[in-house]
């Protein structure tokens, strides 16, 4: 038998083979249904574990343990998106005199697929953030700072779409007002647009024009303000806003015992996490998804 | 090759079946989250340290460790924060960085620098008698704020010194003196030993933090003129450890407060 013959009777063949699970196959997406978001936030150049005699966190973190967690899950999961929602910068003397360029070539190694900009990635100036970036694998997205008349024009996008296995995650970032917090001349032209308004077009984009199946906020808003309650902030940002699917913050450093359930302003279940800082913790959420018809958004069980 | 006709026929069909499943599916099935599950993991030591990081690592932490631990000075005694009105700390803060700035000033400006202001927040940690090192630097001022020398008029001190007395807060003062009477109002207010001039300009040494309104010092809006040193506040420190031997225990007393 000729080669070509071969492969076109094996091409039959497996086709035939293949039948009964055609209706996952169509569109051509292969039968993946599980996918795993891997975030930190406010990992703050913590590179080394906290010493043993550390008064708060002894022994908790690492970029190396953390390097063997995530390993881990890969091998079970191979469809992850790992992800971090800013202030990557400062806090160690990695930073001090490295600026930045140690942090970014480890999450690189770690294959981070996405970040957005807190308030300290700053710290350099937009010129000490531009200059590391050759040291990042990964792309950084934040959608209501308007870098056009920055260095960053072009390089940080408002969102980014991956996709994993046949499923489309749209992702896109929200950065925290910056006037006040951060130095002018560290920022520069930067413009900081309404994070709600922001957020609308952002999930009517994702949703509508690119047919994502699942919505992610990358903020570094904070998660909630207790002595300033009207702020801008996760929580608002979930009942304000719709077809967000999980809302990843920073900022406020807050430690949850689990992720929050929040109704947004369709009354859907949204999704609000947050893993303290300094690399202490993972965050994990595992998507399972499902081919129906008439299944919606009430539909989706959510445990934590 | 006898049988391929047969194959290319089969084949066909199963496109047009291909196609009618897609058409349909497409009109049916859509992909839709059923369950989600969140959690966080604790990252202990119950998960091993990865070598090829660990490796990758190493050399910049021998470096940033060889410089951190050079002994740059000594401490006598612990110099803490403790005080009402100014604190050992604040006192050796405020003079190193009056003293450090002006030198800059006079060269780059021609004048002099007055007063030195800081915050007591601003101070991260104490110096522990003993050993002081690059690293004791890095803890009295992990971040990456600029000296900035500020022109202000002899009416903003006095919003200054008023500004002290209302937040009891021991920030680091250096060139002005003052009493609080007993009904907590300023006087013999002094810069540089000599009577406040409400009409003069004096020049105010500061962090770009406070310059741009934190711990809310408003007079610092005021000023007619700024000058950036471009100087950090954690190198002020790392050059005068350098520079001395033992560092002095500055004890004098700045604010009086008369009861």
């Amino acid at each position: 038998m000729k080669r070509r013959d071969f492969i076109q009777k094996t091409a039959t063949g497996s086709a035939i083979l293949a039948l009964p699970s055609l209706p996952l196959m169509s569109f051509g997406k292969p039968d993946i249904k599980h996918l795993t978001i891997l975030h930190t936030n406010d990992v703050h150049s913590h590179i080394d574990p906290f010493p043993a005699d550390d008064s708060r966190n002894p022994n908790k973190g690492g970029v190396s343990r953390r390097a063997s967690l995530i390993d881990s899950i890969r091998k079970e999961n191979p469809n992850v998106l790992l992800l971090d929602a800013g202030d990557i910068f400062q806090g160690t003397p990695y930073f001090n005199y490295y600026g930045g360029e140690l942090e970014f070539k480890l999450m690189s190694m770690l294959k981070y697929d996405l970040a957005t900009m807190g308030n300290h990635d700053f710290d350099n100036g937009i010129e000490g953030f531009y200059a590391q970036l050759p040291h990042a694998k990964f792309d950084f997205v934040s959608a209501n700072y308007d870098f056009k008349n920055t260095i960053l024009n072009e390089i940080v996008k408002p969102y980014k779409v991956f996709n994993k296995g046949g499923i489309k995650i749209g992702v896109f970032g929200l950065g925290i007002k910056l006037e006040g917090l951060v130095d002018k001349k560290m920022y520069q032209e930067t413009v900081y647009n309404n994070p709600i308004e922001t957020a609308e077009e952002m999930t009517r984009i994702l949703k509508h024009e690119e047919k994502c199946d699942l919505i992610i906020c990358l903020s570094h808003l904070g998660y909630h303000y207790q002595n300033a309650p009207e702020n801008i902030s996760d929580l608002n940002l979930a009942k304000k806003t719709k077809d967000i699917d999980l809302i990843i913050g920073g900022h406020t450093h807050t430690f949850l015992e689990k992720p929050t359930i929040v109704l947004n302003k369709m009354g859907e279940q949204t999704l609000v996490n947050q893993v303290g800082c300094y690399g202490i913790n993972l965050g994990r959420i595992d998507f399972y998804f499902d081919y129906n018809k008439n299944k919606t958004h009430e539909g989706r069980t959510i445990v934590v | 090759m006898v049988n391929l006709k047969k194959y290319n026929a089969l084949s066909r069909y199963f496109v047009l079946i291909l196609t009618v499943f897609t058409l349909l599916s497409c009109a049916e099935k859509k992909l839709y989250v059923d369950k989600i599950e969140g959690k966080q993991i604790p990252v202990t030591e119950s998960f091993s340290q990865t070598q090829s990081i660990e490796d990758f690592i190493a050399p910049y932490r021998k470096h940033i460790d060889d410089d951190l631990n050079t002994v740059l000075a000594y401490a006598p005694e612990s110099i803490d924060k403790k005080g009402m009105w100014q604190t050992k700390i604040g006192n050796l803060q405020s003079t190193v960085t009056l003293a450090s700035s002006n030198k800059i000033f006079q060269m780059r400006e021609n004048k002099s620098v007055d007063i030195c202001l800081l915050n007591n927040g601003g101070i991260r940690a104490i110096i522990n008698k003993g050993n002081i090192t690059t690293r004791t630097a890095f803890e009295l001022m992990p971040f990456e704020n600029n000296l900035v020398v500020v022109a202000l008029k002899g009416e903003q001190i006095v919003e200054m010194v008023n500004y002290i007395i209302e937040k009891k807060t021991p920030h680091p003062l250096a060139g002005l003196t003052f009493t609080i009477d007993k009904n907590n109002v300023a006087k013999n207010i002094l810069v540089q030993n000599k009577p406040l001039d409400l009409q003069k300009t004096y020049y105010v040494a500061t962090n770009d933090y406070l310059y741009n309104g934190g711990d809310n010092m408003n007079f610092f809006k005021k000023s007619t003129a700024v000058f950036d040193l471009d100087y950090k506040v954690r190198n002020v420190w790392v050059d005068y450890f350098k520079e001395v031997d033992t560092i002095p225990i500055l004890t004098d007393i700045r604010i009086v407060k008369e009861n």
